[in-house]
Protein backbone atom coordinates (compact mmCIF):
# COMPACT_ATOMS: atom_id res chain seq x y z
CA UNK A 1 0.00 0.00 0.00
CA UNK A 2 1.71 3.52 -1.20
CA UNK A 3 0.67 6.18 1.33
CA UNK A 4 1.16 9.48 0.56
CA UNK A 5 2.46 11.91 2.98
CA UNK A 6 2.78 15.62 2.39
CA UNK A 7 0.89 17.36 5.59
CA UNK A 8 1.68 16.69 9.20
CA UNK A 9 -1.76 15.91 9.41
CA UNK A 10 -1.43 12.77 7.09
CA UNK A 11 2.12 11.94 9.20
CA UNK A 12 0.06 11.72 12.30
CA UNK A 13 -2.85 9.71 10.45
CA UNK A 14 0.05 7.10 9.59
CA UNK A 15 1.44 7.41 12.98
CA UNK A 16 -1.32 6.32 14.66
CA UNK A 17 -2.00 3.36 12.59
CA UNK A 18 1.81 1.92 12.55
CA UNK A 19 2.83 2.98 16.58
CA UNK A 20 5.16 6.07 15.98
CA UNK A 21 6.11 9.47 13.49
CA UNK A 22 9.34 7.05 13.69
CA UNK A 23 7.87 3.98 12.37
CA UNK A 24 5.81 5.93 9.97
CA UNK A 25 8.52 7.17 8.29
CA UNK A 26 10.62 4.29 8.10
CA UNK A 27 7.52 2.69 6.44
CA UNK A 28 7.35 5.30 3.70
CA UNK A 29 11.20 5.58 3.27
CA UNK A 30 11.71 1.71 2.92
CA UNK A 31 8.57 1.85 0.18
CA UNK A 32 9.88 4.38 -1.65
CA UNK A 33 13.36 2.97 -1.93
CA UNK A 34 11.66 -0.77 -2.43
CA UNK A 35 14.22 -1.85 0.71
CA UNK A 36 13.98 -3.63 4.24
CA UNK A 37 14.04 -1.53 7.27
CA UNK A 38 16.76 -3.18 8.65
CA UNK A 39 19.07 -1.64 6.10
CA UNK A 40 17.51 1.87 6.61
CA UNK A 41 17.85 1.98 9.88
CA UNK A 42 21.19 0.60 9.93
CA UNK A 43 22.24 3.55 7.62
CA UNK A 44 20.41 5.88 9.99
CA UNK A 45 22.48 4.49 12.75
CA UNK A 46 25.87 4.96 11.02
CA UNK A 47 24.38 9.01 10.79
CA UNK A 48 24.43 9.04 14.73
CA UNK A 49 27.58 7.86 14.98
CA UNK A 50 28.71 10.80 13.20
CA UNK A 51 26.76 12.83 14.98
CA UNK A 52 27.70 11.37 18.51
CA UNK A 53 31.60 11.79 17.24
CA UNK A 54 31.20 15.40 16.13
CA UNK A 55 29.43 16.44 19.55
CA UNK A 56 32.60 14.72 21.51
CA UNK A 57 35.50 16.33 18.66
CA UNK A 58 33.81 19.46 19.28
CA UNK A 59 34.07 20.01 22.83
CA UNK A 60 38.16 20.53 21.87
CA UNK A 61 39.17 23.79 23.46
CA UNK A 62 42.00 24.65 20.73
CA UNK A 63 39.10 24.87 18.04
CA UNK A 64 38.88 27.83 15.73
CA UNK A 65 37.00 28.76 12.53
CA UNK A 66 39.02 29.81 9.12
CA UNK A 67 37.76 33.21 10.15
CA UNK A 68 38.75 32.98 13.87
CA UNK A 69 35.41 34.27 14.98
CA UNK A 70 34.20 31.30 16.79
CA UNK A 71 35.57 27.86 17.89
CA UNK A 72 36.85 26.33 21.42
CA UNK A 73 33.69 27.87 23.40
CA UNK A 74 31.71 24.75 23.79
CA UNK A 75 34.65 23.06 26.48
CA UNK A 76 33.75 25.19 28.24
CA UNK A 77 29.68 24.25 28.66
CA UNK A 78 30.82 20.57 28.90
CA UNK A 79 32.22 20.67 32.15
CA UNK A 80 30.83 18.63 34.76
CA UNK A 81 30.91 21.65 37.29
CA UNK A 82 29.51 23.91 34.39
CA UNK A 83 26.21 22.23 33.27
CA UNK A 84 23.46 23.91 34.84
CA UNK A 85 19.24 23.24 34.34
CA UNK A 86 19.90 19.92 34.19
CA UNK A 87 18.99 18.40 30.21
CA UNK A 88 18.53 22.26 28.91
CA UNK A 89 22.37 22.34 30.20
CA UNK A 90 23.72 19.76 28.22
CA UNK A 91 21.50 20.20 25.04
CA UNK A 92 23.27 23.39 25.04
CA UNK A 93 26.75 22.28 25.39
CA UNK A 94 26.55 19.44 22.68
CA UNK A 95 24.42 22.13 20.48
CA UNK A 96 27.49 24.71 20.73
CA UNK A 97 30.30 21.76 20.11
CA UNK A 98 28.25 20.31 17.01
CA UNK A 99 27.96 23.64 15.52
CA UNK A 100 31.78 24.83 16.49
CA UNK A 101 32.62 21.69 14.88
CA UNK A 102 30.40 22.67 11.78
CA UNK A 103 31.89 26.09 11.80
CA UNK A 104 35.45 24.54 11.93
CA UNK A 105 35.09 22.21 9.16
CA UNK A 106 34.60 19.13 11.40
CA UNK A 107 32.50 16.29 9.45
CA UNK A 108 28.87 16.42 10.64
CA UNK A 109 25.27 15.51 9.81
CA UNK A 110 23.22 18.25 7.78
CA UNK A 111 19.98 18.69 10.01
CA UNK A 112 17.95 19.98 8.03
CA UNK A 113 21.18 21.74 6.80
CA UNK A 114 24.76 22.07 8.30
CA UNK A 115 24.16 25.64 9.97
CA UNK A 116 21.43 23.82 11.90
CA UNK A 117 23.55 20.90 12.43
CA UNK A 118 23.62 20.90 16.29
CA UNK A 119 20.12 21.07 17.58
CA UNK A 120 18.73 17.60 16.60
CA UNK A 121 21.67 16.07 18.10
CA UNK A 122 22.20 18.28 20.70
CA UNK A 123 18.60 17.11 22.22
CA UNK A 124 18.75 13.49 21.85
CA UNK A 125 22.46 12.91 22.72
CA UNK A 126 21.85 15.36 25.88
CA UNK A 127 18.37 13.40 26.51
CA UNK A 128 20.37 10.13 26.12
CA UNK A 129 22.86 10.94 28.52
CA UNK A 130 20.51 11.77 31.38
CA UNK A 131 17.59 9.20 30.76
CA UNK A 132 19.30 6.76 29.61
CA UNK A 133 17.26 6.07 25.70
CA UNK A 134 19.01 2.95 23.69
CA UNK A 135 20.61 4.14 20.39
CA UNK A 136 17.96 2.30 18.77
CA UNK A 137 15.35 4.54 20.37
CA UNK A 138 17.60 8.09 18.85
CA UNK A 139 17.37 6.01 15.86
CA UNK A 140 13.66 5.66 15.09
CA UNK A 141 13.35 9.79 16.81
CA UNK A 142 15.59 10.35 13.39
CA UNK A 143 13.52 9.27 11.62
CA UNK A 144 9.88 11.49 12.95
CA UNK A 145 12.90 13.83 12.51
CA UNK A 146 13.61 13.34 9.20
CA UNK A 147 9.86 12.74 8.38
CA UNK A 148 8.70 16.34 9.85
CA UNK A 149 11.70 18.06 7.92
CA UNK A 150 10.82 16.52 4.81
CA UNK A 151 7.28 17.87 5.49
CA UNK A 152 8.48 21.65 5.97
CA UNK A 153 10.84 21.10 2.92
CA UNK A 154 7.97 20.42 0.48
CA UNK A 155 5.26 22.95 1.91
CA UNK A 156 7.63 25.81 3.00
CA UNK A 157 11.19 25.92 2.84
CA UNK A 158 14.31 24.77 4.98
CA UNK A 159 17.12 27.00 3.23
CA UNK A 160 18.22 29.95 5.09
CA UNK A 161 18.74 31.69 1.59
CA UNK A 162 14.90 31.70 1.09
CA UNK A 163 13.68 31.99 4.12
CA UNK A 164 15.92 33.05 6.77
CA UNK A 165 16.86 31.79 10.32
CA UNK A 166 13.31 30.42 10.97
CA UNK A 167 13.74 27.95 7.59
CA UNK A 168 17.02 26.51 8.82
CA UNK A 169 17.33 26.63 13.21
CA UNK A 170 13.37 27.13 13.17
CA UNK A 171 12.85 23.75 11.12
CA UNK A 172 15.69 21.87 13.10
CA UNK A 173 14.08 22.94 16.42
CA UNK A 174 10.77 21.63 14.97
CA UNK A 175 12.30 18.59 14.23
CA UNK A 176 13.68 17.89 17.15
CA UNK A 177 10.80 19.11 19.28
CA UNK A 178 9.05 16.18 17.55
CA UNK A 179 11.32 13.71 17.87
CA UNK A 180 12.14 14.79 22.08
CA UNK A 181 8.51 13.84 22.22
CA UNK A 182 8.63 10.84 20.42
CA UNK A 183 11.61 9.81 22.78
CA UNK A 184 9.41 10.39 25.76
CA UNK A 185 6.53 8.68 25.05
CA UNK A 186 4.04 11.20 23.78
CA UNK A 187 1.67 10.78 20.65
CA UNK A 188 2.54 11.27 17.46
CA UNK A 189 -0.29 14.45 17.58
CA UNK A 190 1.46 15.76 20.37
CA UNK A 191 4.62 15.71 18.77
CA UNK A 192 3.13 17.69 16.02
CA UNK A 193 2.10 19.84 18.93
CA UNK A 194 5.69 20.28 20.30
CA UNK A 195 7.27 20.86 16.08
CA UNK A 196 4.33 23.47 15.38
CA UNK A 197 5.35 25.00 18.94
CA UNK A 198 8.93 25.38 18.20
CA UNK A 199 8.50 26.65 14.64
CA UNK A 200 5.63 29.52 15.90
CA UNK A 201 8.17 30.61 18.60
CA UNK A 202 10.87 30.96 16.03
CA UNK A 203 9.09 32.51 13.73
CA UNK A 204 10.54 35.30 11.76
CA UNK A 205 13.75 34.66 12.59
CA UNK A 206 16.12 36.91 10.30
CA UNK A 207 19.61 35.23 8.85
CA UNK A 208 22.25 38.07 8.86
CA UNK A 209 25.18 35.61 9.09
CA UNK A 210 28.14 38.10 9.66
CA UNK A 211 31.03 38.48 6.83
CA UNK A 212 28.08 35.96 5.11
CA UNK A 213 29.96 33.10 7.41
CA UNK A 214 28.40 30.27 8.93
CA UNK A 215 29.46 31.05 12.13
CA UNK A 216 28.31 34.17 13.67
CA UNK A 217 25.03 33.91 15.08
CA UNK A 218 24.89 30.51 13.68
CA UNK A 219 26.83 28.57 16.42
CA UNK A 220 24.94 30.65 19.07
CA UNK A 221 21.53 30.11 17.17
CA UNK A 222 22.15 26.56 17.33
CA UNK A 223 21.88 26.71 21.38
CA UNK A 224 18.77 28.89 20.83
CA UNK A 225 17.47 26.68 18.72
CA UNK A 226 17.61 23.69 20.94
CA UNK A 227 16.22 25.77 24.26
CA UNK A 228 13.14 26.14 21.81
CA UNK A 229 12.76 22.53 21.07
CA UNK A 230 13.40 21.29 24.49
CA UNK A 231 10.33 23.71 25.85
CA UNK A 232 8.27 23.11 23.12
CA UNK A 233 8.06 19.19 24.10
CA UNK A 234 7.96 19.74 27.55
CA UNK A 235 4.38 21.78 26.48
CA UNK A 236 2.95 19.07 24.43
CA UNK A 237 4.44 16.13 26.71
CA UNK A 238 2.30 18.14 29.40
CA UNK A 239 -0.78 18.20 27.53
CA UNK A 240 -0.73 21.94 26.33
CA UNK A 241 -2.39 21.86 22.42
CA UNK A 242 -0.80 24.55 20.49
CA UNK A 243 -3.96 26.61 18.97
CA UNK A 244 -2.53 26.76 15.55
CA UNK A 245 -2.06 23.53 13.34
CA UNK A 246 1.65 22.66 12.69
CA UNK A 247 0.86 22.75 9.13
CA UNK A 248 -0.53 25.74 9.27
CA UNK A 249 2.73 27.59 11.11
CA UNK A 250 4.54 25.84 8.09
CA UNK A 251 2.96 28.01 5.78
CA UNK A 252 2.92 30.69 7.32
CA UNK A 253 6.86 29.83 8.17
CA UNK A 254 6.97 30.56 4.60
CA UNK A 255 4.63 33.70 3.92
CA UNK A 256 6.62 35.37 6.25
CA UNK A 257 10.15 34.19 4.92
CA UNK A 258 8.55 35.18 1.45
CA UNK A 259 7.74 38.29 3.55
CA UNK A 260 11.82 39.05 4.47
CA UNK A 261 13.59 41.45 2.20
CA UNK A 262 16.81 39.44 0.59
CA UNK A 263 18.71 41.83 3.32
CA UNK A 264 17.57 39.18 5.69
CA UNK A 265 17.81 36.19 3.56
CA UNK A 266 21.58 35.24 4.17
CA UNK A 267 23.28 37.63 1.89
CA UNK A 268 25.25 38.78 4.91
CA UNK A 269 23.98 42.28 4.37
CA UNK A 270 21.38 42.43 7.35
CA UNK A 271 20.23 41.79 10.47
CA UNK A 272 23.60 40.51 12.78
CA UNK A 273 25.72 41.34 9.68
CA UNK A 274 24.83 44.99 9.60
CA UNK A 275 25.56 45.77 12.88
CA UNK A 276 28.31 48.43 13.82
CA UNK A 277 31.14 46.10 14.77
CA UNK A 278 30.64 43.05 12.42
CA UNK A 279 31.48 46.05 9.76
CA UNK A 280 34.31 47.77 11.75
CA UNK A 281 36.04 44.05 11.74
CA UNK B 1 13.64 14.46 -1.93
CA UNK B 2 13.92 11.50 0.90
CA UNK B 3 14.22 11.55 4.61
CA UNK B 4 18.24 10.45 4.05
CA UNK B 5 18.35 14.10 2.60
CA UNK B 6 16.90 15.47 5.69
CA UNK B 7 19.34 13.81 7.95
CA UNK B 8 22.42 14.24 5.87
CA UNK B 9 24.48 14.59 4.15
CA UNK B 10 27.49 13.43 6.10
CA UNK B 11 29.96 16.61 5.53
CA UNK B 12 32.46 18.41 6.36
CA UNK B 13 31.56 21.99 7.16
CA UNK B 14 31.40 24.73 7.22
CA UNK B 15 28.63 25.24 4.70
CA UNK B 16 26.00 22.94 2.78
CA UNK B 17 26.42 24.98 -0.19
CA UNK B 18 29.28 26.53 -0.35
CA UNK B 19 31.67 23.57 0.87
CA UNK B 20 29.81 20.38 0.31
CA UNK B 21 28.01 21.96 -2.97
CA UNK B 22 31.52 22.88 -4.25
CA UNK B 23 32.99 19.42 -3.41
CA UNK B 24 30.90 17.88 -5.41
CA UNK B 25 31.43 20.21 -8.16
CA UNK B 26 35.26 19.48 -8.20
CA UNK B 27 34.82 15.82 -8.06
CA UNK B 28 32.06 15.83 -11.10
CA UNK B 29 34.90 18.01 -12.65
CA UNK B 30 37.20 15.05 -12.53
CA UNK B 31 35.01 12.78 -13.46
CA UNK B 32 33.82 14.79 -16.50
CA UNK B 33 37.46 15.11 -17.70
CA UNK B 34 38.19 11.36 -17.00
CA UNK B 35 41.76 11.86 -15.80
CA UNK B 36 44.05 13.32 -13.26
CA UNK B 37 43.82 16.69 -13.33
CA UNK B 38 47.46 18.68 -13.27
CA UNK B 39 46.37 22.35 -13.98
CA UNK B 40 43.25 23.72 -12.67
CA UNK B 41 41.94 27.51 -13.31
CA UNK B 42 39.40 27.92 -11.33
CA UNK B 43 37.28 31.39 -11.41
CA UNK B 44 34.14 32.18 -8.73
CA UNK B 45 31.58 34.39 -9.16
CA UNK B 46 28.77 36.19 -6.38
CA UNK B 47 28.62 34.53 -2.97
CA UNK B 48 31.22 32.12 -3.85
CA UNK B 49 33.85 34.98 -4.55
CA UNK B 50 32.91 36.98 -1.81
CA UNK B 51 33.45 33.99 1.16
CA UNK B 52 35.37 31.24 -0.15
CA UNK B 53 37.82 31.58 2.24
CA UNK B 54 35.75 31.65 5.28
CA UNK B 55 33.87 28.23 3.84
CA UNK B 56 37.18 26.80 2.98
CA UNK B 57 35.16 26.62 -0.81
CA UNK B 58 38.60 26.53 -2.31
CA UNK B 59 39.79 23.64 -0.34
CA UNK B 60 36.68 21.98 -1.60
CA UNK B 61 36.89 22.38 -4.69
CA UNK B 62 40.34 21.58 -4.84
CA UNK B 63 39.79 18.75 -2.84
CA UNK B 64 36.75 17.30 -5.30
CA UNK B 65 39.30 17.67 -8.19
CA UNK B 66 41.39 15.43 -6.18
CA UNK B 67 38.42 12.77 -5.70
CA UNK B 68 37.80 13.66 -2.49
CA UNK B 69 34.13 12.68 -1.17
CA UNK B 70 32.37 15.60 0.57
CA UNK B 71 32.94 13.71 4.06
CA UNK B 72 36.38 13.46 3.40
CA UNK B 73 38.13 14.91 6.58
CA UNK B 74 41.54 15.58 4.18
CA UNK B 75 39.12 18.30 2.36
CA UNK B 76 40.75 20.47 5.04
CA UNK B 77 44.32 20.28 3.60
CA UNK B 78 43.64 19.69 0.10
CA UNK B 79 45.63 22.76 -0.99
CA UNK B 80 48.85 21.38 0.66
CA UNK B 81 47.69 17.66 -0.91
CA UNK B 82 47.52 19.09 -4.37
CA UNK B 83 50.87 20.39 -4.32
CA UNK B 84 52.19 17.08 -3.29
CA UNK B 85 50.00 15.70 -6.18
CA UNK B 86 51.22 17.67 -8.68
CA UNK B 87 47.52 20.14 -9.15
CA UNK B 88 48.73 23.23 -9.72
CA UNK B 89 45.41 25.67 -9.06
CA UNK B 90 44.54 29.06 -9.27
CA UNK B 91 41.37 31.23 -8.21
CA UNK B 92 40.38 34.62 -10.20
CA UNK B 93 37.16 36.65 -9.67
CA UNK B 94 35.08 35.49 -12.47
CA UNK B 95 32.86 38.13 -14.42
CA UNK B 96 29.45 36.64 -14.95
CA UNK B 97 25.73 37.96 -15.98
CA UNK B 98 22.66 37.16 -14.34
CA UNK B 99 24.62 33.71 -13.20
CA UNK B 100 23.74 31.93 -10.02
CA UNK B 101 25.02 33.39 -6.73
CA UNK B 102 27.41 30.06 -6.26
CA UNK B 103 29.03 29.81 -9.51
CA UNK B 104 32.09 28.27 -10.75
CA UNK B 105 34.09 28.15 -13.78
CA UNK B 106 36.72 25.43 -13.88
CA UNK B 107 39.41 25.74 -17.00
CA UNK B 108 41.27 21.97 -16.25
CA UNK B 109 43.70 20.30 -18.03
CA UNK B 110 44.58 16.55 -17.45
CA UNK B 111 47.56 14.25 -17.52
CA UNK B 112 46.78 13.14 -20.76
CA UNK B 113 46.77 16.78 -21.84
CA UNK B 114 42.56 16.70 -22.71
CA UNK B 115 41.60 20.00 -21.57
CA UNK B 116 37.82 20.55 -20.12
CA UNK B 117 35.60 23.81 -19.13
CA UNK B 118 32.81 22.95 -16.85
CA UNK B 119 30.62 26.10 -15.62
CA UNK B 120 28.71 24.96 -12.49
CA UNK B 121 26.02 26.39 -9.42
CA UNK B 122 25.85 25.19 -6.23
CA UNK B 123 22.23 25.22 -5.33
CA UNK B 124 21.54 24.91 -2.10
CA UNK B 125 21.80 21.91 0.27
CA UNK B 126 24.71 20.88 -1.17
CA UNK B 127 22.59 20.20 -4.66
CA UNK B 128 24.75 21.46 -7.73
CA UNK B 129 23.54 21.59 -11.56
CA UNK B 130 26.14 20.99 -14.12
CA UNK B 131 25.52 24.48 -16.22
CA UNK B 132 28.13 23.79 -19.08
CA UNK B 133 31.17 21.35 -20.70
CA UNK B 134 32.85 23.59 -22.96
CA UNK B 135 30.69 26.16 -23.60
CA UNK B 136 27.88 23.43 -24.99
CA UNK B 137 24.93 23.59 -22.37
CA UNK B 138 24.91 20.75 -20.05
CA UNK B 139 21.92 20.66 -16.75
CA UNK B 140 22.91 17.72 -15.04
CA UNK B 141 22.64 17.50 -11.25
CA UNK B 142 24.89 13.99 -11.14
CA UNK B 143 21.93 12.48 -9.18
CA UNK B 144 21.14 10.11 -11.66
CA UNK B 145 23.98 8.10 -13.70
CA UNK B 146 25.29 10.34 -16.81
CA UNK B 147 26.79 9.92 -19.34
CA UNK B 148 28.48 12.87 -21.49
CA UNK B 149 29.51 11.92 -24.74
CA UNK B 150 31.37 14.26 -26.91
CA UNK B 151 31.48 13.71 -30.44
CA UNK B 152 31.53 14.86 -34.17
CA UNK B 153 28.22 16.39 -35.11
CA UNK B 154 27.32 13.86 -38.16
CA UNK B 155 23.84 11.92 -39.13
CA UNK B 156 22.93 9.08 -37.25
CA UNK B 157 25.25 9.49 -33.99
CA UNK B 158 22.59 9.66 -31.37
CA UNK B 159 21.15 6.60 -33.25
CA UNK B 160 24.73 4.23 -32.59
CA UNK B 161 24.64 5.63 -29.55
CA UNK B 162 21.21 5.28 -28.10
CA UNK B 163 21.85 1.68 -29.81
CA UNK B 164 24.65 0.74 -27.68
CA UNK B 165 22.33 1.94 -24.80
CA UNK B 166 19.38 -0.73 -25.98
CA UNK B 167 22.04 -3.40 -26.12
CA UNK B 168 23.57 -3.26 -23.05
CA UNK B 169 19.22 -2.72 -22.24
CA UNK B 170 19.80 0.27 -20.06
CA UNK B 171 16.62 2.79 -19.92
CA UNK B 172 17.22 6.71 -21.39
CA UNK B 173 15.98 8.64 -18.40
CA UNK B 174 16.60 11.93 -19.86
CA UNK B 175 18.79 13.34 -23.18
CA UNK B 176 20.15 16.56 -24.01
CA UNK B 177 22.01 17.46 -27.24
CA UNK B 178 24.14 20.19 -28.07
CA UNK B 179 26.20 21.33 -30.85
CA UNK B 180 28.63 23.91 -31.81
CA UNK B 181 27.90 24.32 -35.32
CA UNK B 182 26.72 21.80 -38.09
CA UNK B 183 29.08 19.03 -38.58
CA UNK B 184 31.41 20.37 -35.81
CA UNK B 185 31.84 19.52 -32.10
CA UNK B 186 28.85 17.86 -30.33
CA UNK B 187 27.62 16.69 -27.12
CA UNK B 188 25.09 14.33 -26.15
CA UNK B 189 24.52 14.11 -22.39
CA UNK B 190 22.06 10.87 -21.12
CA UNK B 191 20.96 10.33 -17.96
CA UNK B 192 20.44 6.34 -17.29
CA UNK B 193 17.55 4.32 -14.99
CA UNK B 194 20.74 2.11 -14.58
CA UNK B 195 24.07 1.65 -13.98
CA UNK B 196 27.10 1.62 -16.95
CA UNK B 197 29.51 -0.77 -17.50
CA UNK B 198 32.93 -0.64 -18.30
CA UNK B 199 32.13 -2.85 -21.52
CA UNK B 200 29.59 -0.72 -22.55
CA UNK B 201 31.60 3.09 -22.26
CA UNK B 202 34.59 0.82 -24.02
CA UNK B 203 32.10 -0.10 -26.92
CA UNK B 204 30.82 3.51 -26.73
CA UNK B 205 34.31 5.74 -26.56
CA UNK B 206 35.43 2.87 -29.60
CA UNK B 207 32.39 4.39 -31.80
CA UNK B 208 33.35 6.14 -34.81
CA UNK B 209 33.53 10.36 -34.27
CA UNK B 210 33.13 10.14 -30.49
CA UNK B 211 35.83 11.96 -29.37
CA UNK B 212 35.08 11.32 -25.75
CA UNK B 213 32.85 9.55 -22.97
CA UNK B 214 32.31 10.56 -19.59
CA UNK B 215 30.67 8.76 -17.34
CA UNK B 216 29.29 9.76 -13.73
CA UNK B 217 28.19 6.75 -11.49
CA UNK B 218 25.49 8.74 -9.17
CA UNK B 219 26.89 6.67 -6.22
CA UNK B 220 30.07 8.47 -6.75
CA UNK B 221 29.28 12.28 -7.36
Amino acid sequence: MYTEIGTVAEFVEAASLCGSLGDAALAWQAEQDGCGRKALLSLMHDRLNVMRESAQAGLSPALRSVSGMVGGQAAKMAKEQSVRFGLLGKACAYALSIAEYNACMGKIVAAPTAGSCGILPGALLAAQEQDGFADSDLVLALFAAAGIGRIIALQATISGAEGGCQAECGSAAGMAAAALVQLYGGTPQAAAHACAFALMNMLGLVCGPVHGLVEVPCVYRNVGGVSQALSAAQMALCGVECPISCDQIILTMKDVGDALPPSLRETGEGGCAACHCARCE
Amino acid sequence: MDLFDIIGPVMVGPSSSHTAGAARIGKITRMLLGSEPVEARIGLYGSFQKTYLGHGTDKALVGGLLGMDVDDLRLRDSLRRADEAGLRYTFYNAELRGAHPNTVILDVDGADGRHLRVEAASIGGGEIVVRSIDGLEAGFSGHENTLVITHHDTPGMIARISGELAASSLNIATMRVFRRSQGGQAMVALELDGAASQELLDRLSALKDVYHVAYLAAKEA
